[in-house]
């Protein structure tokens, strides 16, 4: 494929270095990453435990700051922007999809869906709605909207928050072991669905897995070991 | 959270119950007072016995001294000396709305059964009916007859079982030696002891003549309109008149001040049922934002603000309020309710049958503002730390 003909990048970092702790205890987890994401793409991010997978994508995602190095949302420089600008952008540009679901147990599965996007507030209430019940349809809980998260298998939770993470039509989705819960035929369900609905939106996928059958059909894998991603 | 609502609820309610009590009773108090002895009372005449003369402001038109008398160095005459030109001069007071001349003094009071010392009141009927409630204080016989007859006379109701007299019985008065037979026209209950005990009314002539009192009289009762501004009417009237002149607070100061602590002391302790419900919110709260973490750091993940965030618990806290507020409300407004029918018997200062209250939309505003104070300040704390919360460090708490 030629440079002219490749997608946009939607994400892109540069030298990130992060420490953790404090004092003693102070740990050099990432050693200058530099990385970037085109959408619809699929990237998988793979590596021993502490190796600085999740710190990596926290920082992506704009949940933490870098100590050092750059990150670009759309090619806007987001890793010095204070924390209202990296909440606006976080609504706006990235949907998160976490090993543990995290939905809101008091609410529906319509409800965690239209989340995000009553917070951006760019459709009416009834629209809101009708995309919500149209995500939920796309991920195969159309007849469960109106169910408490606590009524749905840990299968279909994780649909819900697939759902809820393409809610703002978002350009890049962070999955966190997406499938890391979930039995071998589960794993396989949210994966495609995953992938499939990214790549129809458009949308770059930067997903964390220590699965490799889920690896290997990534787009792109990028192995990662002792904070720096290794070829 | 439910407990705390309950307490919020029952502390407003309480606050409101309670400052009806205090404040109707007190109300009550100053109804009687006034009722019986007037807003003002103008009495011993005096006169100035030091002035001093002292460099004018800056006013040049003024003179250029100006007379500053020393309320210490008065030296007081008894009595008002010439009334009927002390009333022409209270007429003109805009808020006096009545007034009573009154002359008093010390007698036996001797029924075929005991005597006993009284203190006779002469009185125009209606010039004091005009500056009491004396015609509702009647509770045997005719005010009608005691109006017909010269030698009728009011007895207070502890005065006139003392004596073991009733109405149209005659007892004999006794002052400067002189005794006369008088009839009870009326028995009167001002509720407060001290009048019923000692208070006998007659005709103002007639008791000049038994206490050979010929002219002036002791003092002049006075109505008003505004009863509140009386302190001010006071110093002008006695300013202007040269007269001691003593208002309703004036005289009843130590129970007014009695009163008022009542009322403060009951505030702050039905306000502490509103603080410990305050701390068991911001104890619930605090619980809440430690337990709910997780869902404070995905919602930040989705681009909820801080201030989102903070605002969940300020609503929870608002909510809380609101509910509180409403529902103390409906406790306050029915207990009070019920308070006022709920039948005592009370003597002394005054004369009560049932729990005295005092509908006052000031409490409920009162309860709602300690409330509020008191929940939003629980609510503030755990809100602020919920904001403060970073979402990285949680979701990586969680998921390693």
């Amino acid at each position: 494929m030629s440079a002219a003909a490749q997608p946009p990048i939607a994400l892109r970092c540069a030298n990130l270095h992060r420490y953790l702790g404090e004092g003693e205890g102070r740990v050099h987890v990432l050693r200058g990453v530099s990385f970037e994401a085109r959408r619809g793409n699929v990237t998988a991010i793979v590596g021993p435990s502490g190796c600085g997978k999740s710190t990596t994508l926290y920082l992506l995602g704009l949940l933490d700051q870098p100590d050092d190095g750059s990150i670009w949302i759309s090619e806007k420089l987001m890793s010095n922007s204070n924390d209202a600008e990296r909440t606006i952008a976080r609504c706006e540009h990235i949907g998160f999809v976490f090993q543990f679901h995290f939905l809101m147990q008091e609410f529906t599965a319509l409800d965690n869906v239209m989340m995000p996007m009553r917070k951006l507030g760019r459709l009416p209430e009834d629209q809101m709605e009708a995309r919500a019940r149209s995500l939920l349809a796309d991920v195969g809980l159309g007849d469960k909207a109106h169910r408490l998260t606590t009524q749905l298998s840990g299968g279909e939770q994780q649909r819900v928050a697939i759902a809820r993470a393409l809610a703002n039509q978002p350009s890049i989705i962070l999955a966190d072991e997406p499938t890391g819960n979930l039995d071998v035929k589960n794993s396989a369900i949210i994966f495609d669905l995953l992938t499939k609905l990214a790549k129809e939106n458009g949308q770059a996928v930067v997903l964390v897995t220590h699965n490799p059958d889920i690896a290997n059909r990534c787009d792109e894998i990028k192995p990662m070991r002792d904070g720096e991603f290794v070829s | 959270m439910l407990m705390s609502l309950a307490g919020i609820i029952f502390g407003v309610g309480f606050f409101i119950v309670t400052q009806a009590q205090t404040s109707g009773f007190e109300q009550f108090f100053i109804r009687t007072i006034l009722g019986t002895n007037g807003a003002v009372r103008i009495e011993d005449k005096f006169q100035q016995s030091m002035f001093t003369m002292v460099a004018a402001g800056h006013d040049a038109g003024a003179s250029k001294f100006e007379v500053v008398t020393d309320r210490s160095a008065r030296k007081y005459i008894k009595g008002v000396e010439d009334p009927a030109l002390i009333m022409d001069a209270l007429r003109k007071f805009k808020n006096v709305s009545g007034l009573s001349e009154i002359v008093e003094g010390g007698v036996i009071a001797d029924s075929s059964f005991k005597n006993e010392a009284g203190r006779v009141y002469g009185i125009r009927l209606e010039d004091h009916l005009a500056v009491s409630d004396l015609a509702l204080q009647i509770i045997r016989g005719s005010l009608e007859d005691f109006r017909r007859s010269q030698q009728g006379l009011l007895l207070g109701r502890e005065l006139a079982d003392r004596l073991q007299l009733r109405v149209g019985d005659s007892l004999i008065l006794q002052a400067n030696d002189e005794r006369r037979r008088y009839r009870v026209s009326c028995i009167y209950e001002t509720g407060v002891s001290d009048i019923d005990k000692l208070r006998i009314y007659m005709h103002l002539g007639e008791a000049r003549s038994l206490l050979k009192r010929t002219e002036g009289a002791s003092f002049i009762q006075v109505a008003l309109f505004d009863r509140d501004r009386a302190p001010q009417d006071a110093a002008q009237m006695s300013d202007v008149l040269r007269h001691g002149a003593q208002s309703w607070q004036d005289r009843e100061k130590s129970w007014l001040n009695a009163f008022n602590a009542l009322q403060i002391s009951a505030a702050l302790t039905v306000s502490t049922i509103i603080l410990i419900s305050g701390l068991g919110m911001f104890n619930t709260l605090a619980m809440l934002v430690i337990e709910k973490t997780k869902e404070i750091a995905i919602l930040r993940s989705m681009g909820y603000s801080r201030r989102d965030i903070s605002q969940i618990f300020l609503w929870l806290g608002a909510i809380v309020l609101v509910i509180g507020t409403l529902g103390g409300w409906a406790l306050g407004l029915v207990v009070t309710y019920g308070v006022s029918k709920w039948p005592i018997h009370i003597t002394g200062i005054f004369t009560a049958e049932t729990f005295q209250v005092y509908w006052s939309f000031t409490h409920y505003v009162v309860a709602a503002i300690s409330a509020a104070v008191v929940v939003m300040t629980a609510a503030v704390i755990p809100a602020r730390r919920a904001a403060r919360l970073e979402p990285g460090d949680i979701i990586r708490g969680t998921s390693q």
